[in-house]
């Protein structure tokens, strides 16, 4: 609550906040907003400009836009949050874990994200859901499997710093367990920078997921999600451009808003006192 | 000096083969018989049978290791199927263009965040610097896929200025036709170092030569263009270096955009067409170069700035 509160305070994080309750709203009140079915064909309304009626337009199949690119947001957010904060729990857990214990493991671990972080992001997701077959399964797959390594090295370092400090020697002279000075004392301290981090992953992992859809390679059609909207208004990209700018848009506004979100967090969760 | 770096090639050798291993468990966690998947299910029992004893999936898995490990080491990264060319000779025909969108987009990158960081960093604390870094928060928010056709709309479809896509002949032909999918990934590249650059000139404005400087009673463009620049521009160099890495990403997902014959396309066209030994060699190709950059930024780092030593 005391973050909460923090963070309005901060301008960013209350504009963050605002954008994002903004979002959340119009995607769940675009049934009462808007008339028409996201899937529901109408040609006699082919190509619209944007206008009082379709404020976005309406695509070569007559679908209304601003319909469109509302039940977008629920995939593509989904999708995002999901290949960010699923990997990061487990990134964070061997983080801790390799920070705390050290030794073989650890330094085995550190190897292993070397040499994982020298193949391009995107070239090691696009080359995973390439072998794998593209599907939106397989598309959370290559994000598990690449997203998990930033998040193990933040939290490493941070367990390593926290861990030389004095209150947590308190803990062990008062000999409590591992698990509870791991997961009580330490992880609280040590997540703040992987929380503060995740929020620029969001951003990135948006564009990433809407670009792997775009190239065919992750939700596939007819879902309305924003990358597959972007790729099929390219044929129309001349005569009707807000086909290709509105769920490009979208895209920036989610992506401002937590990198905005972000900023406000850095600010919030900084240590006191 | 020859001495460092001679260590520090040795103790590439695990990384280089931590990377092969890499784009080996690649393939072999494939699920399904890779054979198969590669040749589609039209592929008769014979042709089945060929492709294995070709690829050696008939080996077992640390023979078939190897052989990936050998083909690396040859230089030949494996052989597409689709081309039946060897990966290694795909590559050099499409090398020149992937490294000319990196080196323009990192150069457009850096005319666009000098003046930006410059002003930020000595307007510190003040609106403009606070709307410098607006700026750039909301420039890191835009696709690059999307921008790509946001720019081609405007300035090829409307205003003409530049061809849609594709390469031409000769150097100044394919500057001038890789100058829009290099302005992509340089606006991208330019959010990443203009706020590294940013805190390398306020970190360098405190430093004591620049007091030097000042009671010497240079003035403050001097100090500020021959003194802090260059040396902050060193240490922002350094971090271009490490992330090359996101600068051939970027790349990779424009060259298709724009009709770009370079290595993103070739990774793309692998994957759709199931071309897997390219998917391979090549993801393997990216980590090597990837490697290899940083080692070249780090020595050359290290000659610009004495203080620094290579471990």
């Amino acid at each position: 609550m005391q973050v909460l509160k923090d963070l309005l305070r901060s301008p960013a994080g209350a504009l963050a906040l605002l954008m994002l309750l903004a979002t959340l709203l119009a995607t769940l009140l675009t049934p009462l907003l808007s008339p028409y079915d996201p899937f529901a064909l109408d040609f006699g309304n082919a190509l619209q400009p944007p206008s009082a009626a379709h404020w976005f337009g309406t695509d070569n199949f007559g679908r209304d836009i601003f319909t469109r690119v509302m039940a977008g947001a629920v995939y593509d957010l989904r999708l995002a949050l999901i290949c960010v904060f699923g990997p990061m729990a487990f990134g964070v857990l061997i983080g801790l874990v390799s920070g705390f214990f050290g030794g073989r493991v650890d330094a085995a671990l550190m190897r292993l994200t070397d040499i994982v972080w020298a193949f391009p992001f995107y070239v090691l997701v696009l080359a995973i859901v390439g072998v794998l077959g593209p599907s939106e399964a397989n598309l959370y797959i290559a994000f598990f499997l690449v997203n998990w390594i930033g998040y193990a090295r933040i939290v490493r370092g941070e367990t390593l710093l926290i861990g030389r400090l004095e209150f947590i020697e308190a803990t062990r002279v008062l000999r409590f367990g591992k698990p509870r000075i791991m997961l009580r004392h330490i992880l609280p301290n040590a997540v703040t920078p992987a929380l503060v981090y995740s929020m620029s992953d969001v951003v990135l992992t948006v564009q990433a997921v809407a670009a792997l859809s775009f190239f065919g390679l992750g939700v596939q059609p007819p879902a309305p999600e924003w990358g597959l909207l972007i790729v099929e208004s390219i044929d129309y990209m001349r005569e009707a451009p807000w086909m290709t700018l509105f769920p490009g848009l979208a895209i920036v506004w989610i992506g401002i808003a937590f990198s905005l979100l972000g900023e406000g967090l850095s600010v919030a969760l900084k240590p006191k006192g | 000096m020859i001495q460092v770096i001679f260590k520090r090639l040795l103790m590439l050798v695990p990384v280089l083969i931590g990377i092969t291993l890499i784009g080996f468990l690649l393939l072999q966690v494939m699920p399904g018989d890779a054979a198969e998947r590669a040749m589609g299910t039209r592929a008769s029992a014979e042709e089945l049978a060929e492709m294995r004893r070709l690829w050696g999936l008939d080996l077992p898995v640390w023979q078939q290791y190897l052989l990936f490990l050998r083909d690396c080491l040859t230089g030949s990264f494996g052989v597409s199927i689709f081309h039946k060319k060897e990966v290694i000779t795909l590559v050099a025909e499409r090398l020149p263009f992937t490294l000319g969108i990196v080196a323009l987009s990192t150069l457009i990158a850096l005319v666009i965040a000098l003046p930006f960081a410059s002003l930020a960093a000595l307007r510190r604390g003040r609106p403009a610097d606070h709307a410098i870094r607006q700026i750039f928060v909301a420039l890191i928010a835009v696709p690059p896929f999307w921008l790509s056709y946001v720019l081609i709309l405007w300035l090829s479809l409307r205003l003409g200025w530049f061809p849609t896509g594709g390469v031409g002949e000769g150097l100044a032909e394919n500057l001038y036709r890789l100058f829009l999918p290099s302005l992509v990934v340089g606006l991208s590249t330019a959010a990443l170092i203009q706020q590294t650059l940013r805190a390398a000139l306020i970190d360098t404005m405190k430093a004591d030569y620049v007091d030097t400087a000042r009671a010497k009673g240079l003035r403050r463009h001097e100090i500020f263009l021959r003194h802090v620049m260059p040396n902050s521009l060193i240490s922002t160099i350094s971090i271009i270096g490490v992330r090359v890495s996101w600068i051939i990403g970027g790349t990779v997902v424009v060259e298709k955009i724009f009709s770009v014959p370079g290595l993103g396309s070739l990774l793309i066209d692998a994957i759709v067409s199931r071309d897997l030994p390219v998917i391979r060699g090549l993801t393997v190709f990216f980590a090597i170069m990837v490697v290899i950059v940083n080692l070249i930024t780090d020595i050359l780092y290290a000659l610009a700035d004495p203080r620094v030593r290579l471990e």
